[in-house]
């Protein structure tokens, strides 16, 4: 690594760290309702939308009640997204007639891009229509991310409140992330990229005669402003089959670092804004400052391992799946923090890094997208791994355990524990019955301990609603469609359901003053304490699949192995 | 029931909302500001659109600067790379294949090191651009193979010089040239 890869990075981390508390304290005026400058440029729009469906925007409900409002918007919005896909070649802005989608792959596609996943079983450019891309899945990159939003404000509501059952309005907390956060960060990123030569018409695929007189048709398409909100979003979904290598989503090394930092500031930011709601910026740095640890860890090692030398290459760059405009770090960078966040969003194919880098990128997944993690769903998941910390600690040191003065109990500890294992179960038990069945296997792109991680890899994205592959997996077909279509709504639903619960039962109690004998969850302890929690409960249950995967890849390479 | 209808209505206007209003006005505004760039970055020539400078075209032409290998041979439907694990002894066997081929086309040494976007497929096997050095070791057998002058060459070296782009801003991504663009040049060298 040379001096201005070093740059690079630390110019990344500084951007994200000094807007964090700007962007942060913006959101926690939207969501808790106080004036903000954005209020006189669409305050309209927003009563627009209320007098619309018809709601009043300060009706609170229980937890009952605002879970029931999303699972049943979510659902409309997988009915419609399958539903426009597997007739999309009757309905209009298909100037290249593309065909009806398969109703697996259709399915697969619907519940990837409701929950927020966006893995990609079929490729953008010879699949879907303008018309699918734009109303149906550029919709969803909004209203998911939105919803992933409204869940931790009702989290957020039901630790800070006490004594009462109100969590607040599931349309107004969808309206307002959508309206005031998403929509105007969208149209400026937006516009940026095609500033750097992002494409966003709706002509026709452009036939080429190309230099040497071959035939290249270069497809179109609204690429910019989807590329915009998949990233704000933390969606990932990419326009065009390669994603963010795509020249025409990320032709530039400044559209590169654009892009990365939309997808890293809203996870980041929330982390404030949850400090400010919860009363106390320091716990919301606290939470920031674990996240920012597994993130730079998870980046060094993985630099580490990608610019190391091995027998099979020796000396050679490892530039297989990547970009000669993004080079190695900004690759590897890259896909530490896309896979992080669970945007993924790639500008190279994991699917060559080197094993190390493989792994890390899945160790990311596999820990349950909390590490920043995807927009809202990153900070309740990292929630549930506190309660799970404040209770284990309690255990040892023989206290009640409780949380900003709430007294956690069986129910919310229980919560906590489905909302862990239900991910994991996805991971495991899917993946192993891919690895023994023949319809799992004959998708396999590589032989040998990385086509288990190929298999590996999908489930883990698909549990941790990350959306990133070893693309090599040939995803679209019944068996992977399928099981990785329900893995994906397990991965979503069913953690956002117990975390609801946990609002709920939480918003109940009453709040304990702080004491002496409280154990502070705000210091460096604390975040010593849920790195290791996250770690163990991570690795005891990764471990073994790990290393029959990129671990025992990592060393057979290294003795020149191949397969 | 009622929270379907309100389910449904508020579906309705976000979709028109995010899914109509905001591509079309994000359109509308890129067509007015960039409109070269909103509809991708095509070069004509001698009025025939032949290419955008964004996406990488394939050169096996002797007259010609190589572009990176690519999984797709540049056909962008769809876009994607190889997909090959490192341990994959394809991809081993195809970095060997591409050396040997690389240098002989080139008629470079045995012993000259190429740098290895080179040797490796891209991640959309549509990347326009390579490293300067991999142009500069290109540089003889093209004058060859155009007969130019010792002057002509002067200008082709020039020409790489000139197109070579560095790390944006001083800071960001990798040294590069658009090897269309330098081809392009090329073609113009009289």
């Amino acid at each position: 690594m040379t001096t201005l890869d070093y740059l690079q990075v630390i110019l990344f981390l500084a951007l994200i760290i000094g807007l964090t508390p700007v962007l942060g304290n913006f959101m926690f005026k939207v969501f808790s309702g106080e004036k903000h400058f954005m209020l006189p440029v669409l305050g309209w729009l927003e009563k627009l939308t209320y007098k619309f469906i018809k709601i009043k925007p300060d009706e609170e409900t229980n937890w009952k009640k605002y879970t029931l409002g999303l699972l049943i918007f979510n659902f409309i919005g997988l009915v419609f997204v399958f539903l426009i896909q597997v007739f999309q070649a009757y309905l209009p802005m298909n100037p290249d007639h593309l065909p009806n989608v398969s109703w697996h792959s259709a399915f697969n596609t619907a519940a990837s891009f409701v929950t927020n996943t966006n893995w990609q079983g079929y490729s953008g450019e010879i699949t879907l229509s303008y018309f699918v891309q734009m109303i149906g899945l550029a919709v969803q990159n909004f209203v998911s991310a939105a919803t992933g939003i409204a869940v931790l404000l009702a989290l957020i509501r039901g630790i800070a409140r006490k004594t009462t059952d109100k969590l607040g309005n599931f349309w107004t907390d969808l309206t307002r992330s959508t309206l005031y956060v998403l929509l105007p960060l969208s149209i400026l990123l937006a516009i940026a990229l095609v500033g750097q030569g992002a494409i966003q018409n709706f002509k026709h695929y452009e036939t080429v005669q190309t230099l040497q007189g071959a035939q290249q048709i270069i497809p179109m398409g609204p690429v910019a402003s989807q590329e915009a909100i998949k990233q704000l979003g933390t969606n990932g979904g990419g326009f065009f089959n390669a994603n963010d290598a795509h020249p025409f989503e990320s032709p530039t090394p400044f559209s590169n670092l654009l892009i990365m930092f939309a997808l890293l500031i809203i996870p980041a930011s929330l982390t404030y804004t949850y400090g400010k709601m919860v009363g106390s910026v320091r716990q919301g740095w606290t939470i920031f400052t674990a996240m920012m640890i597994l993130l730079v860890t998870g980046l060094g090692i993985s630099l580490y391992a990608e610019y190391s030398t091995n027998p099979i290459f020796g000396h050679l760059a490892l530039m297989e799946g990547k970009e000669t405009r993004f080079g190695i770090t900004n690759s590897i960078l890259f896909s530490v923090i896309t896979t992080d966040v669970s945007c993924g969003a790639v500008n190279a194919m994991h699917d060559s890094l080197s094993p190390i880098s493989g792994m890390i990128a899945m160790i990311n997944l596999m820990l349950g997208e909390v590490i920043f993690g995807g927009v809202g769903a990153g900070l309740y998941g990292m929630v549930i791994f506190i309660i799970l910390t404040v209770f284990i600690a309690g255990l040892m040191v023989g206290r009640s355990p409780e949380y900003l003065g709430k007294k956690i109990e069986a129910f919310e500890v229980q919560m906590a524990i489905i909302a862990v294992l239900l991910p994991n179960f996805v991971i495991l038990v899917f993946a192993a019955w891919a690895s023994a069945s023949n319809a799992g296997l004959s998708s396999l792109n590589n032989s040998g301990p990385h086509g288990l991680s190929e298999i590996l890899y999908a489930f883990s994205s698909a549990a941790g609603n990350n959306g990133s592959a070893f693309a090599g997996l040939n995803a679209n077909t019944v068996f992977y469609n399928l099981t990785l279509g329900f893995g994906m709504l397990i991965g979503r639903f069913g953690v956002i359901v117990p975390v609801l619960a946990i609002a709920g039962s939480m918003a109940k109690k009453k709040i304990t003053p702080l004491s002496a004998g409280t154990f502070r969850t705000d210091n460096s302890l604390f975040i010593a304490l849920l790195i290791g929690v996250i770690l163990i409960v991570g690795g005891l249950t990764h471990f073994p699949a790990l290393s029959l995967g990129p671990i025992v890849e990592h060393f057979l390479m290294n003795n020149g192995i191949t397969f | 029931m009622k929270t379907l209808i309100i389910s449904l209505k508020i579906f309705l206007f976000f979709t028109i909302l995010t899914g109509i209003i905001y591509p079309l006005l994000v359109t509308g505004i890129v067509q007015i500001i960039f409109p070269e760039k909103a509809n991708g970055s095509f070069i004509i020539r001698e009025n025939k659109v032949i290419g955008s400078e964004l996406i990488g075209q394939q050169f096996d032409s002797s007259i010609y600067f190589s572009s990176r290998p690519s999984a797709i041979s540049y056909n962008p439907l769809p876009s994607g790379g190889s997909n090959y694990g490192l341990t994959n002894i394809k991809l081993k066997e195809f970095v060997n294949e591409r050396k040997k081929q690389f240098i002989a086309f080139n008629k470079l040494d045995s012993l000259t090191i190429i740098p290895s976007e080179m040797l490796f497929a891209s991640a959309s096997g549509l990347d326009p651009h390579i490293s300067p050095q991999s142009a500069f070791l290109q540089i003889d057998r093209i004058a060859k193979a155009r007969k130019f002058n010792f002057v002509q060459k002067q200008k082709l070296i020039q020409c790489i010089k000139d197109l070579t782009k560095g790390p944006q801003f001083l800071c960001l991504g990798e040294e590069r040239i658009n090897v269309l663009l330098l081809n392009l040049a090329t073609d113009k060298i009289r």
